[in-house]
């Protein structure tokens, strides 16, 4: 066993629904809505226009920006529509509507992108993972060349996140099952890169079957790759907590993992790296767990990037009529969704169906101070103040308890046995802190120039 | 299939949560209540019962009472009442009156729980509390039936009283008590006392299973129980630090206090830190006042005054967040200002 993060908590992982079913194909949908936006940073402009016939793998968005990612075709066919569709965020964003000829064209400019593969030098790798759109695919959607390029020269330690701490979700951990050569070959890639002797694994102890597959797998490639097999509990896949129990190292306030040498990459995103080096092909289709009490037959579907959720749902037998709530992600932080036509995008690992109430809300939460917050908060936060300053308007005290540390893993939310709604509170005092900045910075500012204008008369 | 006949709900994340309320963790209380309570009835005869199931319910219809009257929402369903209730019964003598109960029962409810906002917002343990507001009935409240009483269901007449293990301590009586009580009565409780406080062990029993159960943390059932035991036996009355330091810490309500009393969520601090400071300052207390007080039992007060500190301690004990290491230390340079201000 690997060191251990602060805090965490152990919800029942839910993962047997869909842990033994093998990825499927989702059947080609009609048609896809590829959104220019589905990573962290600058959105995409469009580079075609309605009525161009475009091919599977075909750049559909330019970035704009350095911290931004391509977008690519997932199906071949016909553009019907450039405009803002209804996104999983919850508001419409400008997308690429393609209506699928079923003809499965592949884009005739992808072909492998080095003749040896296995001898690039980091600037190449930043540019074919640019070139395939590839973003932290384990949900955060970070633009994976920008984590490369950023952390070379810094990183002596690579680890690849397989921890899948969310329950339900599976997609991973199939993935791992079923695609260990790639995921390897990735980690052995990423370590070329960044010059070290081996790439770490955090598999969490309930996919030991991975962990195993993974080890033999290891063995037959005599790849520079080691196996770490972590605590069954959460929050062990984010970041930062994930490093720690790595490492032993803490990531400082603010900074990212490479002020501790350290770089993250999600298993499927390290697959992609592979795919991207070897094959050219960019990120258009990714694996999605279908579950939750809601779904009437739960599975693993690999479906195209832009696919409607209703496509996923249909897919997996509809889901009962009392559904009350659909979500894309995990249980603790994924986000609910209201319009199953919004598409799935490069970060979606989950689809969730609830007609059960887990989430256990009650008319009057009231806190005990049982200080069960405090000891799962991974941060070491304190909740149980936090939550007292944001109800009372406190911002600046709310601020000084390092409220902006906080990462929404929503442990806290979870353990409270007076249900107060933890996370969303501090969510809200989040907001309000930086409106409360910018609103000064404004005042600053329009006082600096009328000082000035002042001055000049 | 058409999912716009659905009826979504939006919300924040998380979307699950842990099945164990307030009123399961409560619940976990009263289980570990009950072998104490069962040794009880045993040591004291049936009326016991008739006490702790009279202030439970005395509790939770004033918490009713009040919540109604205020126009407030319900909150007898989370068993914190009945908790205080039967605490309130543990901490009062077995022949106590019925009346006199109920008038305890109010004075924690209302007075020192509810007018300060009800669960979560009171600053003094509800219980103990009502312990130090009943004490105006000196007499009743210091009249020890002797074990091995059988009190009838329903009576209380013609009771044989007896000095407790606490007000031989105060005698400076550690002979005396030795005659009366061996160390085995002072551990299964077969001795005079308070209603719940007397077996130790039966009480260890409940709030070792409350550990286990991760209601509460060791922190302040050690810090407490072991700061008596170091005073006491660092500074024992008598020729026989063993002894004296056994007796103080099974006698009374030490094992009661430090595991039920002390450890009540609302009135102890939330850091671990800041438990271990709660619990060694409540064992002080207790010492003190065992030792210089004019009163024989120290573990009422000591945590009343405990609680008032809580936030001191709250305040004092943050935890330092994740990420933060601490710096190495930088060699010579406050060393060099040191000598410089000894000059």
């Amino acid at each position: 066993m690997a060191q251990s993060f602060f805090g965490g908590i152990h919800p029942n992982d839910k993962k047997a629904a869909t842990n033994k079913k093998p990825i499927e194909k989702l059947p080609p949908p009609a048609r896809v809505v590829i959104p220019m936006s589905m990573h962290i940073g600058a959105p995409c402009q469009p580079c075609v226009a309605v009525g161009d016939m475009v091919t599977v793998g075909q750049r559909v968005g330019e970035p704009v920006a350095f911290v931004s990612a391509p977008v690519h075709a997932s199906v071949s066919g016909k553009v019907v529509a450039v405009e803002p569709r209804i996104h999983f965020s919850g508001v419409p964003v400008m997308s690429v509507v393609i209506e699928n000829d079923f003809n499965n064209t592949i884009c005739p400019d992808i072909h492998p992108p080095v003749e040896k593969p296995g001898e690039i030098t980091p600037e190449q790798l930043v540019e074919i993972v640019k070139n395939a759109g590839i973003v932290g695919m384990g949900g955060a959607t970070f633009p994976t060349h920008v984590k490369i390029s950023s952390g070379l020269g810094k990183v002596d330690t690579v680890i690849i996140n397989a921890s899948e701490c969310e329950p339900y979700i599976t997609s991973d951990h199939r993935f791992l099952l079923e695609y260990p050569e790639e995921v390897i070959g990735g980690a052995t890639i990423l370590a070329r890169a960044f010059g070290v002797d081996r790439v770490h694994i955090g598999v969490e102890a309930n996919k030991q079957n991975a962990a195993e597959l993974l080890r033999l797998k290891i063995e037959e490639a005599k790849a520079p790759v080691v196996v770490d097999v972590l605590h069954t509990r959460y929050p062990q896949g984010a970041e930062k907590q994930l490093c720690q129990s790595i490492t032993g190292r803490q990531v400082p306030p603010g900074a990212l993992p490479a002020a501790i040498g350290c770089a993250v990459f999600n298993t499927v995103t390290t697959a992609a790296i592979y795919r991207a080096v070897y094959t050219g092909m960019p990120v258009t289709h990714r694996v999605v767990t279908v579950s939750g009490s809601g779904v009437n037959e739960p599975k693993n579907l690999e479906c195209p990037i832009g696919t409607p959720i209703c496509e996923l749902l249909d897919a997996c037998g509809g889901v009962k009529k009392n559904t009350f709530k659909i979500l894309m992600g995990g249980p603790m932080m994924g986000h609910s969704q209201y319009d199953m036509d919004a598409p799935i995008g490069k970060g979606t690992n989950a689809i969730l169906a609830f007609c059960e109430d887990e989430e256990r809300t009650v008319e009057h939460p009231a806190c005990i101070r049982c200080g069960k917050c405090m000891s799962v908060c991974p941060m070491k936060l304190q909740p149980v103040f936090m939550y007292q300053y944001e109800r009372a308007g406190m911002l600046q005290e709310l601020e000084e308890a390092h409220v902006m540390d906080c990462m929404e893993c929503g442990a806290c939310t979870y353990i409270c046995p007076g249900r107060l709604h933890l996370v969303q509170t501090f969510r809200a005092g989040k907001q309000k802190i930086n409106n409360a900045k910018a609103a000064a910075k404004a005042a600053a500012e329009a006082a600096a120039k009328a000082a000035e204008a002042k001055k000049e008369a | 299939m058409d999912y716009k006949e659905l009826n979504l709900i939006g919300s924040s994340s998380p979307h699950i949560r842990t099945k164990d309320g307030t009123a399961h963790i409560m619940a976990e209380v009263l289980i570990a209540l009950v072998p104490a309570l069962a040794f009880s009835v045993y040591n004291f005869g049936w009326y016991v019962l008739t006490v702790t199931l009279v202030s439970m319910a005395g509790c939770c219809v004033f918490e009713w009472l009040y919540r109604t009257l205020m126009k407030k929402n319900n909150t007898v369903g989370d068993c914190s009442a009945a908790v205080t209730g039967a605490l309130i019964a543990f901490v009062c003598p077995p022949n106590i009156p019925l009346w006199m109960i109920l008038i305890g029962d109010f004075f924690a409810i209302v007075i020192v729980k509810q007018l300060f906002g009800g669960i979560g917002k009171n600053f003094l343990n509800p219980a103990l509390a009502a312990r130090a507001f009943m004490l105006s009935w000196a007499s009743a409240m210091s009249t020890w039936v002797v074990p091995g009483s059988k009190l009838p269901l329903l009576g209380t007449v013609d009771v044989v009283t007896s000095a407790t293990p606490m007000s031989y301590l105060h005698a400076n009586n550690l002979a005396g008590l030795t005659e009366v009580y061996d160390l085995q009565d002072m551990l299964i409780g077969f001795i005079g006392g308070s209603l719940g406080e007397v077996s130790a062990l039966l009480l260890t029993i409940g709030g070792v299973w409350l550990i286990f159960r991760k209601i509460i943390t060791w922190y302040i059932p050690v810090s407490y129980i072991g700061t008596v035991a170091v005073l006491t036996f660092l500074f024992p009355r008598g020729n026989d630090p063993m002894t004296w330091m056994l007796y103080n810490v099974l006698g009374g309500g030490l094992v009661l206090g430090a595991f039920f009393m002390a450890t009540d969520y609302v009135t102890s601090p939330v850091s671990h830190k800041g438990q271990v400071i709660f619990g060694i300052g409540c064992g002080l207390i207790t010492v003190f006042i065992r030792y210089f007080g004019s009163y024989s039992e120290g573990v009422c007060y000591a945590i009343l005054v405990m609680n008032l500190t809580v936030w001191i301690i709250d305040k004092h004990t943050r935890p330092s967040r994740f990420g933060v290491v601490k710096a190495p230390k930088e060699p010579k340079e406050p060393k060099e200002k040191k000598e410089a201000g000894a000059k």
